[in-house]
């Protein structure tokens, strides 16, 4: 009942959103629709601390703790991108650009593609996981191209074309699975083959050499969503083209959605080959990730470019984390994955509100942010420091405990590797973050900034932060969380 | 397989596949593309059909026709739309030219068969033995998508990856569960919409569907 519910809620917004000519009572609803999906996700990893796996839709929804995990993530960051998608459909409302239609279709768009990513994590399937995980293409194909210019248009060609090819990987990928699963004797036949619960059952029993050849196809495929490299291309372009509540919620969740869907295959591989097989293939594309994004980032000249690349270190540290794959590692990969959607959420929106007041996001541009904005510079390199995993940020202690697992491991060589491309971005975006907030000192008087924009801004910080500071309330989550894909 | 004939058939079927796979990357003419596409969506459906047969399987038997709608007629259809706005339309340019693009095939039917030897020795059945068909039809797809430029060659590189996995879903497990199956199928239809789109849009803004000259983002 509770898993239809937070399904439902988006699909019911997205309606109402379609249904009724675009005002901000209706961007209010929408934001109000997505506090409900964080208030269910909250009562769902209240249900599974109770070790009660909810269920819903005639076994078709499981939310066990790792489900409930994600979509406590999923609507904490819908929450935050839709109070700032009433600021960016007003202005370009008011701007002229687009009509009020345009901002029905950007809401609808917006709800399905919520309900596609929680559709994902809460499928009691690994087909239907898939599917669902491609339908979040197609809900955000047009969203990355809203503004219709040559460069959107560009950007989503690629967005589509890429990640439809990786995502029929990991279909082919989720086949092999599948057909090994059939040749398990006395294992279930049929449609229930896949389940998460049966295929676990016989995980242990899955034929080696096809689950191999299935892994490999699974982390490129999968991998391609992710952002990791080699298939990484789309991704900059993606989320500096798209408007930037749409790149907060591309870059905050659904990275970490594709994410998801890797850790369940790779507890089922684990099972049948041991952990050494998907460890290998994981560093390879996380330390691969690292590269580029250490290599890139420093020619960046544009906001939303230099904070996709970071997206692309932060999967890769994070598959590196996954690689690890002991319970502290895996938890600390799900902190990782809350600590880092919402400082890139936080970084996406204030870029937004960049762009909107300063009708640029080349960083040449907009020096000095720090005296002339004070409020957005500070959210700005507050969210930066958070995002470089300094503390008091949650970052800090995920990739602490993460390099952790990876040393208990002997995963220590890349754990150092990892921590030389850190510190080449680290370097990178100080240089671009200090232009940025301080360069240039122009005397001007400075302006405010909303509170529309302000309030959830500084709240997401203070989340990032309390969760740095405090394992309550969310520890004993991330634990019950990290045990269900370890065994 | 129970059957001589309905093996025949589904060996044929799987042939016809791969070749229509080689015959995308042989012909530069952008319509012959699409009729590419027909045949292959007719022979996954027959497969798929021959399948429902044999096995008395109502819900492979609905497959058999979502395919054949989706593959054979809705696809290709809105591919050739594409292409009639461009009459004429060639693929002027591939990065590696035919005669290397074929021997190149061959080199990938000959890996998918090393590749996929696992499968068919741990499993000898008739079907399991087609598998690195559907595999080399995947790798030709990547190729046409990694040497193609123009927007229609690329779709096409796409719909040959998704044919391939189609393909070796039918032979390997006689398809995946219905509701993937239909979900699977409704997905790459809407992507290919979406796609279509993109491309009328580029059309009307830019005048071309050239997508080497859409090179404004990049590093």
């Amino acid at each position: 009942m509770l898993v239809t519910a937070v399904l439902a809620v988006p699909l019911a917004a997205g309606a109402l959103a379609g249904a009724l000519p675009w005002r901000r009572a209706v961007g209010w609803a929408m934001v109000l629709a997505n506090a409900a999906v964080l208030g269910l996700g909250i009562a769902l990893a209240v249900e599974a601390d109770h070790h009660r796996v909810a269920g819903g839709l005639d076994g078709a929804l499981r939310a066990d703790a790792l489900s409930a995990f994600m979509v406590v993530v999923i609507g904490t960051i819908s929450l935050l991108a839709s109070i700032q998608s009433i600021r960016y459909l007003e202005a370009e409302i008011a701007g002229g650009e687009h009509g009020a239609r345009h901002a029905s279709l950007y809401s609808v768009l917006v709800e399905v593609f919520v309900a596609c990513m929680l559709a994902a994590v809460l499928s009691a399937n690994l087909g239907t996981l898939w599917v669902a995980v491609e339908a979040t293409t197609i809900a955000t194909t047009f969203l990355v191209g809203h503004r219709r210019n040559d460069k959107a248009l560009e950007a989503s060609w690629k967005y589509v074309l890429i990640c439809s090819v990786g995502i029929a990987l990991a279909f082919f990928g989720t086949v092999l699975v599948y057909f090994a699963a059939l040749h398990v004797p006395g294992h279930a036949t049929g449609a229930s083959v896949l389940d998460w619960t049966s295929l676990m059952r016989a995980s242990h029993r899955l034929d080696p050499g096809v689950v191999r050849l299935a892994m490999a196809l699974l982390v490129l495929g999968y991998g391609t969503k992710v952002g990791l490299a080699p298939m990484h291309s789309w991704l900059p372009d993606a989320h500096s083209q798209a408007p930037a509540p749409v790149s907060a919620l591309m870059s905050g969740v659904l990275l970490t959605v594709a994410f998801y869907a890797l850790l369940r295959f790779k507890a089922v591989a684990d099972a049948a080959l041991g952990p050494g097989f998907t460890r290998g293939l994981l560093v390879i594309v996380g330390l691969a990730s690292l590269l580029v994004a250490a290599s890139l980032l420093l020619t960046q000249r544009d906001v939303k470019r230099m904070l996709a690349y970071h997206s692309i270190e932060h999967m890769g540290l994070i598959a590196l984390g996954a690689a690890a794959g002991t319970t502290l590692a895996i938890a600390a990969v799900l902190l990782h994955i809350l600590g880092h959607g919402l400082a890139k959420a936080v970084l996406f929106l204030a870029s937004g509100e960049i762009l909107l007041v300063e009708g640029t996001s080349e960083i040449e541009k907009i020096p000095a942010l720090l005296t002339r904005r004070p409020l957005l510079g500070g959210i700005f390199g507050f969210g930066l420091i958070a995002l470089l995993g300094l503390p008091p940020f949650s970052l800090f202690v995920s990739e602490l405990n993460m390099i952790r697992g990876e040393v208990d491991v002997g995963l220590g060589w890349a754990a150092g590797l990892s921590l030389v491309a850190m510190a080449v971005i680290f370097a990178a975006v100080m240089a671009h973050g200090r232009h940025l907030l301080l360069g240039g000192r122009r005397i001007t008087t400075p302006s405010a900034t909303p509170r529309l924009v302000g309030i959830p801004l500084v709240g997401g910080l203070v989340a990032c932060a309390a969760f740095g500071l405090s394992a309550w309330p969310l520890q004993p989550l991330l634990d019950a969380a990290a045990r269900v894909v370890v065994r | 397989m129970r059957s001589g004939t309905a093996l025949d058939l589904v060996q044929l079927a799987s042939g016809v596949v791969l070749a229509g796979a080689v015959l995308a990357l042989w012909r530069r003419d952008l319509r012959a593309l699409t009729s590419v596409l027909v045949l292959q969506g007719a022979a996954l459906a027959t497969l798929a059909a021959v399948l429902a047969v044999e096995g008395g399987d109502v819900a492979l038997g609905v497959v058999a026709g979502v395919v054949l709608l989706a593959k054979a007629i809705v696809i290709p259809s809105l591919l050739a739309r594409v292409v009639r706005r461009d009459p004429g339309s060639r693929e002027t340019a591939p990065l590696v030219n035919v005669p290397a693009s074929l021997v190149g095939a061959a080199g990938l039917v000959v890996l998918s068969y090393l590749v996929a030897g696992r499968l068919t020795a741990l499993f000898p059945d008739p079907l399991t033995r087609l598998a690195p068909l559907g595999l080399a039809t995947v790798l030709i797809g990547f190729f046409v998508l990694t040497t193609r430029r123009k927007a229609v060659s690329q779709i096409v590189g796409l719909l040959l990856v998704d044919n391939g996995v189609a393909l070796t879903a039918f032979l390997l497990t006689a398809g995946v569960p219905l509701l993937v199956e239909l979900g699977a199928s409704l997905d790459v239809l809407l992507v290919v919409v979406v796609l279509q789109v993109l491309a009328t849009t580029m059309r009307a803004r830019l005048g071309h569907v050239d997508l080497d000259q859409l090179r404004e983002l990049h590093d």
